[in-house]
């Protein structure tokens, strides 16, 4: 006979709203701080201490920015299927709860990623904007972000709502290698991966450094940013349980 | 620093309105996504807040 399976026991904490309130409050001046001090380092950093390109001269420094921006849209859109996914498969609230808070938040990091895009490309490329692969890969990121967002609010009942947002979020996932290939199954106008995990980068130091700094508080940023939101979130949900009127009530 | 002055750090040769835009449409990102969820909180506990006192209001009007 089959061994029955059983997940991990943080799997099934996961699911507990009241678990995530109280864990997400501890983490969250963690994450603050490092946000913080690395997004204000890595900026001074980028703005006034690192060289200026030799091709692109100071517009360069517009990927301390965008790049970070751009990573997290895509890790943002991923963790919103995966959430999904897992809200189908185990219909745990916090995981619809999470997939939700993703949405607009992603909304305004691929809005944020497209517009330092078309800023950075009009001294470098003399255009705002191509019909690109890559640009018009990550603008069908936004649409799908928008797209999720609308359907999730459109439906009045929560639990519908969350299947169905979670099966479009799903479906839209197949863009994900678009966007990340795009710039080597077509013939793009915009540059290749400036690091790769495992490839040395292409850089010096002193300039990506500061873009290594920057994508990390960014995550933490986000981290941040998804905590706050999820647990708003959790609120509005769980108002009838006992634990949050106890909350009510002391503030 | 890479600039010899202030004033050369804010021009960047030319390219100082591109940079610039971008950090300070990054900084309205950050700060949206800051405070649309400290709102939504507080919103939250004003609303709850005004419903706990209404039912023991009435709670106690009942038992008068």
């Amino acid at each position: 006979m089959a061994k029955s399976w059983k997940m991990p026991k943080w799997f099934y904490q996961l699911g507990s709203p009241r678990w995530f309130y109280d864990i997400s409050g501890r983490l969250l001046p963690w994450f603050s701080v490092a946000a913080g001090v690395l997004l204000i380092a890595g900026a001074v950093w980028g703005l006034a201490f690192a060289p200026a390109d030799y091709q692109q001269g100071n517009s360069f420094r517009i990927i301390y920015i965008h790049v970070p921006s751009a990573v997290l849209a895509q890790s943002c859109y991923m963790l919103m299927a995966v959430a999904g996914a897992i809200n189908l498969i185990w219909k745990m609230k916090v995981a619809d709860m999470i997939a939700t808070c993703c949405a607009p938040i992603g909304i305004s990091l691929a809005i944020l990623a497209l517009a330092t895009g078309a800023i950075w490309g009009k001294p470098t490329w003399g255009a705002w904007w191509v019909w690109d692969a890559r640009l018009t890969s990550m603008l069908i990121l936004l649409f799908l972000f928008i797209g999720v967002y609308a359907l999730h609010s459109a439906i009045e009942d929560e639990v519908t709502a969350g299947k169905a947002a979670a099966v479009l979020s799903l479906v839209g996932l197949v863009n994900i290698p678009i966007i990340k290939y795009s710039v080597e199954w077509w013939n793009t106008l915009h540059q290749a991966s400036t690091f790769k995990v495992t490839e040395k980068p292409t850089m010096p130091p002193e300039m990506y450094l500061p873009l290594i700094l920057m994508v990390v508080g960014f995550y933490c940023f986000f981290a941040v940013t998804l905590m706050m939101r999820t647990r708003a979130e959790v609120l509005r949900r769980e108002k009838r349980a006992g634990w949050v009127r106890e909350l009510v009530e002391a503030n | 620093m890479y600039f010899s002055s202030f004033a050369e750090l804010v021009a960047m040769e030319g390219h100082g309105p591109y940079v610039w835009t971008c950090y300070a449409i990054a900084l309205t990102v950050i700060l949206f996504n800051l405070i649309s969820p400290i709102l939504k909180r507080r919103h939250f506990f004003t609303v709850q807040g005004r419903i706990l006192r209404r039912e023991r209001q009435q709670k106690q009007q009942q038992q008068l």
